[in-house]
């Protein structure tokens, strides 16, 4: 039988390193699936992996790159000997513990496991949206906002992510239009503030892409108003989509307790799941706050409560924490 | 960097890319694209396991914008993979090792 890990980590955004840091300053050496380079969200290193300058994030008055906040947290989680794997977690078997996870047909066994697989963003879901993307149809400002230099494009969305991606494309676009299905922004204060200062960027409100239009590349898009029903051409090179975030729990389906959404459901004030063993941390479980920060706090509660549930369990001696345990 | 590992600009891109005997997978990347730096070390690995059969070109979009704009790269990573000096397949996007072998398959 294969040995049996203590902690396996499922993803390897803010929360799956910072439970990686806890747990491995532990003892329990733990496993992190990091997942598989993607353009998407879904990747080693989460959605920070996509960002540029993270401004929120205590400790770093100036601010930090979004990827260079991920490589350092990583290598904190290394030192203190956290192992890493590349691979992305195919399938699931929690019908233990121990717990199964399979990466293709190989099996990894652990007592426990915490699920941090994060969320990636929401397409609008046309068919010329994904026959089109990475030829101007772009989920990621920061890889394609340089091929825009001078030209004019467009941001779908009303959040937060939706109105950095313009602010961060008006550094390198003509103009950035924001096509928004409401009249007005559920984004913060803050940055509603900066895009509605930026001379750069226009608003269309009441209005959604019905259509991405261009043979080779992006040309344009059809826009529909919401309340008057008129559609219109907006001639853009660019289209970057940022409506929102769909969690990554795919393979846990009928494993675990989620809601219709998809997000993992825990308990109120834990990270435990459904199933003995299994944690949930970060936006897999969350869609109110979805932050790095409020990621990595789940992480570390995720950490201590799987150290607290293998210690309870009798299966974690920490002292002999490398010693694989078969029975 | 490993030996069959070219660094591209636009000026010897046709030579070291077109006068190639070798298929050539060049990588456009660049300093600021989170997912080209995850591929990178795949990429390594890839030349190396298939060195002989395959070469790779890293061409970084900011010091090479002609060639870039050429082959109308509109996103990275962007993967072009040059038979005979001419462009045979073109994967937009990053993705791990197995999918990425898969899709060359054919190439190798």
């Amino acid at each position: 039988m294969a040995e049996i890990r203590d902690v396996v980590i499922v993803g390897s955004g803010p929360s799956g390193l910072t439970a990686a840091i806890y747990t491995a300053r532990a003892n329990l050496h733990p496993l992190v699936l990091e997942g598989e380079p993607s353009s998407t969200s879904d990747q080693p290193g989460g959605q920070l992996m996509l960002t540029t300058e993270v401004e929120n994030y205590p400790g770093f008055i100036d601010g930090i790159l979004g990827p260079e906040l991920m490589s350092n947290m990583r290598a904190q989680a290394a030192r203190f000997g956290a192992e890493f794997r590349t691979v992305k977690a195919t399938r699931v078997d929690f019908s233990g513990p121990p717990h199964r996870i399979y990466v293709g047909d190989e099996e990894i066994v652990a007592h426990s496991v915490i699920v941090s697989t994060g969320a990636r963003s929401l397409l609008l879901d046309l068919p010329n949206e994904s026959r089109l993307m990475g030829y101007g149809v772009s989920t990621c400002a920061t890889c394609d906002g340089f091929f825009h230099r001078g030209r004019e494009i467009a941001v779908v969305g009303g959040g937060d992510s939706a109105l950095e991606e313009a602010l961060f494309l008006t550094k390198f676009a003509e103009k950035v239009t924001l096509v928004h299905r409401r009249k007005e922004l559920r984004a913060s204060k803050i940055m509603q503030e900066r895009a509605f200062r930026n001379p750069k960027i226009d608003f269309l409100w009441d209005s959604v892409v019905v259509d991405v239009l261009g043979e080779h590349a992006v040309e344009g898009i059809l826009v529909r108003n919401v309340v008057t029903g008129a559609e219109s051409t907006v001639p853009v090179s660019g289209l970057f989509v940022a409506i929102g975030h769909v969690p990554n729990t795919d393979v846990f389906r009928g494993q675990l307790d989620m809601e219709e959404s998809g997000y993992l459901v825990t308990q109120p004030g834990s990270t435990a799941t459904n199933v003995e063993g299994v944690f949930a941390a970060g936006d897999v479980q969350d869609h109110v706050y979805r932050q790095a920060i409020t990621a990595a706090g789940s992480g570390c509660m995720a950490a201590i409560d799987a150290e607290r549930w293998l210690e309870a369990r009798g299966d974690a001696d920490h002292d002999i924490a490398e010693t694989p345990r078969n029975w | 960097m490993a030996d069959n590992i070219t660094i591209l600009t636009d000026t010897n891109f046709n030579e070291e890319v077109q006068g190639s005997a070798e298929p050539v997978l060049v990588d456009f990347w660049a300093e600021w694209c989170g997912p080209c730096k995850m591929i990178s070390p795949v990429l390594e690995e890839i030349g190396r396991e298939h060195a002989g059969k395959l070469r790779i070109g890293k061409l970084n979009v900011d010091d090479a914008p002609d060639t870039a704009r050429q082959f109308q790269v509109m996103s990275i990573p962007t993967l072009i993979l040059f038979k005979d000096g001419e462009p045979a397949k073109r994967l937009v996007g990053a993705r791990g090792k197995g999918q990425l072998l898969e899709e060359l398959s054919a190439f190798l």
